[in-house]
């Protein structure tokens, strides 16, 4: 089955949040970095980890939820949030192997990336900016995307070795 | 309803009486002064009032303002504005640094804060959706800034973590501190943002240090706040990203090839104490950082595409495991050329210790510097170093900035700012001050930025400091007719950056501004009206000076002696300021903004500009 992936190259991430901003524009209306489906981790400055749904193979989240408000949509593969079913009792928080799910600031619903139906905005401004962090693929299924569900500080973790050599062991407590 | 852009709220923090209060500023005063280095004015002259002149920066009663603008978040490239009454200027100073603290202290219902009195022990303040707190930071203090930041990061996120714990994952706050530099009182210590960014100028560390307050940390859940026309903002917004996007050279180099180029080219960089200003050190291009340093060569603050910034990381070696900004070109040149230093590693190694240590990388390296050329005229000795300082030494350099930042031996009076420095020195040595005030390269007590006026090949000229109410502040310098410059104002009033906003068309720009607030504000309105409100009560505010010195008006809107030698070396060897037209270019600026011929505001521009409530305190000086 094709669907649609955001790669994320985490070395490539300027920190510059213009995703978050283009995200909440879209679904919320206005800059909401707290409200976006996709959110950029700084635990260090200059180790940003841009931290949105891995589509896991199994989704985990999905099964986890207690009223079935969530679902796979068919086309892009995307987890959809049926925000009047949800109770935001965060069973899918919890069942995310790299607790990327939240519960929204205004009113406590799951709020996970629906890809923008295909055609993400944060992909778009990433892109027009050159720094090539987040990229969209067609690809089928893969059994790798679940372990990009990782905590992004265990992410930047990594990433900080990678940046900085030795160093990068001792700049995330 | 509170205008768009705004929270809508301040706080103001009493750390003697530990406690917390929300104020919020009338529409017409948001008007006249917007935000950040406006606004702080403002709030500094209404808390304080006549009594100016007897406030001892450095005291409880001194007031310290952490101000965001309407604009800041949401025009690309945010940042935070820092101000008071500055311990070095004795005017004011509006400081800033980008940092991630600015969009979330927004977000979690706050415009700013506004710190009096001292804590009993060192504390920080957290900023929430649920409101504010001071808390202990008995454990942070005497840590340098990368050891508070790490520790910050995790102890808050944990704490929020803890309050909340089904929202979901926490991301990290965003914050300010001051290092060792600031809590010892080092006078032109800066307030870290990040690891390597700082509102340098004004010595806001030192006045934080004199709160015992090691930090402001915020962390918001809300949304950026709303504007007055959303789908314009929104407009404006993809409009102003697209000119940024496109400053192709800006962005793949930030400033970090001027090490070189300023030097080579337009001969105007600090070397040796501004003893020379050329040199065609290949050895420092910006090549050189970036193909043995640069570590991610695209790094952004928060809702910024100019992405000026590059980060450095020493892999290799005893400096092992330093990292800073590129550095950029004022760390290149202070910490650099100004030491007789053109090896990138050993810049690197000493930008990243100057940040680590809580100096303003441009201000204590010029006092560094400052004392080596001392020592060079045999003012100084070895016995007041404890050593043999020399040129073109990193050990050297390392040494004093960690004895400034300690207060050991000269440190201590160095840690005093190079001007206040200059006339201890002299006195230790029983000389007259004009005897090291010449070697002192500062305008009103503010050491000035890597931008020399003598080749007049750079963007700094004749009055650019000279004139400058921000003294020797290269990111906010006076040009003749008010123009251009006062752009700087603007920025830090509205709080946002000079490299977002310098390669925007400014129609656009205040289109944007206009489209946030509501209010009626131009290019022309700005130029005329606000812009010169805000310049003329920092010169009142400035000229008011006070305790412990004044500066004398004409007099002291001079360069530095060394800005009028000729340039020793280099295509403009021979070449000085010119010092007539400084004085025509300095009679001209004040009459432009409506100040006498002594740059002292007129009863009439007092009036004019809706600051007649300065008018008793600038008869005492007329």
């Amino acid at each position: 089955m094709s669907s649609v992936w955001i790669v994320r190259d985490y070395e490539n991430c300027s920190g510059c949040r213009r995703c978050e901003l283009a995200c909440s524009m879209h679904h919320e209306g206005w800059m909401w970095p707290e409200a976006s489906r996709v959110r950029v981790f700084m635990p260090f400055p200059g180790v940003e980890v841009p931290h949105l749904c891995a589509q896991c193979d199994d989704y985990p989240c999905v099964e986890s939820c207690p009223v079935s408000a969530l679902s796979v949509d068919n086309r892009t593969t995307a987890v959809i949030v049926d925000r009047e079913a949800c109770t935001g009792c965060g069973a899918c928080v919890k069942a995310c192997p790299g607790t990327i799910p939240y519960l929204h600031p205004r009113d406590r619903k799951a709020t996970i990336c629906d890809l923008c139906g295909g055609d993400p905005e944060c992909v778009k401004v990433c892109q027009e900016a050159g720094y090539n962090a987040l990229r969209l693929v067609h690809e089928g299924m893969s059994g790798h995307r679940k372990l990009f569900a990782r905590n992004p500080v265990q992410v930047a973790k990594d990433l900080a070795v990678k940046l900085f050599g030795e160093k990068g062991e001792e700049v995330i407590a | 309803m509170t205008p768009g852009g705004y929270a809508g709220k301040w706080l103001d923090v009493d750390l003697t009486k530990d406690k917390i209060k929300e104020v919020e500023y009338s529409d017409e005063m948001l008007e006249q002064y917007l935000g950040g280095r406006g606004l702080a004015a403002k709030v500094l002259w209404d808390k304080v009032g006549d009594k100016y002149p007897d406030l001892d920066p450095l005291a409880p009663e001194s007031p310290f303002m952490v101000f965001t603008g309407p604009m800041t978040g949401i025009y690309p490239g945010s940042r935070i504005c820092v101000s008071g009454k500055s311990p070095v200027s004795m005017g004011t100073v509006g400081s800033t640094a980008a940092t991630e603290f600015a969009n979330e202290i927004k977000q979690a219902g706050y415009d700013g804060v506004t710190f009096t009195g001292k804590a009993e022990k060192p504390v920080y303040l957290l900023v929430t959706d649920d409101g504010a707190e001071i808390r202990d930071a008995g454990h942070l203090w005497g840590l340098d800034g990368e050891k508070t930041l790490i520790k910050l990061n995790k102890e808050v996120t944990e704490e929020l973590s803890k309050r909340k714990p089904l929202v979901g994952l926490w991301k990290e706050p965003g914050m300010i501190y001051i290092g060792p530099a600031g809590e010892n009182l080092v006078r032109n210590a800066a307030v870290c943002a990040k690891i390597c960014h700082a509102c340098g100028y004004g010595g806001y560390g030192s006045l934080m240090g004199s709160k015992n307050l090691k930090a402001v940390v915020a962390k918001g859940r809300g949304s950026l706040p709303e504007v007055d026309a959303p789908e314009a903002a929104e407009l404006l917004w993809k409009r102003t990203h697209q000119h940024l996007i496109a400053r192709t050279g800006m962005r793949r180099q930030g400033t970090g090839y001027a090490g070189y180029t300023v030097g080579a080219v337009t001969s105007s960089e600090p070397i040796r104490n501004w003893q020379e200003e050329w040199h065609d050190e290949k050895s420092f291009g910006g090549p050189m950082f970036e193909h043995r340093f640069w570590v991610k060569k695209k790094w952004a603050d928060f809702n910024c595409t100019t992405n000026c910034m590059k980060v450095s990381c020493i892999k290799t070696g005893p400096w092992k495991g330093d990292i800073t900004d590129m550095p950029d070109y004022e760390l290149q040149a202070y910490c650099g050329t100004n030491f007789g230093i053109y090896d990138p590693e050993a810049n690197i190694h000493l930008s990243a210790l100057a940040d680590q240590l809580g100096h303003s990388g441009i201000n204590g390296p010029n006092t560094a510097g400052y004392a080596v050329e001392l020592h060079q005229r045999g003012i100084l000795e070895d016995s007041d170093f404890g050593f043999k300082p020399k040129w073109g030494d990193p050990e050297t350099f390392d040494k004093i900035l960690r004895m400034m930042a300690s207060r050991e031996k000269i440190g201590d009076v160095l840690a005093e700012g190079t001007y206040r420095a200059a006339l201890k020195i002299a006195e230790m040595k029983g000389l007259k001050p004009e005897e090291t005030l010449k070697y002192a390269v500062h305008v009103k007590g503010i050491e000035i930025g890597a931008h020399g006026t003598r080749s007049d090949a750079d963007y700094t000229h004749d009055i650019s400091y000279a004139a400058n109410v921000q003294g020797g502040d290269h990111t906010s310098t006076a040009v003749d007719g008010y123009n251009d410059m006062s752009g700087a104002v603007f920025t830090d009033s509205a709080v946002f950056c000079n490299f977002t906003y310098y390669g925007v068309p400014q129609s656009l720009v205040f289109d944007f501004a206009k489209a946030i607030t509501g209010f009626p504000i131009t290019l022309h309105s700005w130029r005329s009206e606000t812009g010169p409100r805000i310049v003329t009560l920092q010169r009142a505010f400035l000229m008011m000076g006070g305790p412990d010195l004044e500066w004398k008006p004409v007099e002291d809107d001079d360069n530095p002696p060394r800005f009028y030698e000729p340039l020793p070396s280099g295509p403009y060897k021979g070449k000085t300021t010119d010092k007539e037209l400084v004085d025509t270019k300095l009679q001209a600026y004040f009459e432009t903004l409506g100040w006498d011929e002594r740059g002292i505001p007129t009863k009439e521009t007092l009036r004019k500009l809706d600051l007649g409530f300065l008018e008793k305190s600038v008869a005492k000086l007329r």
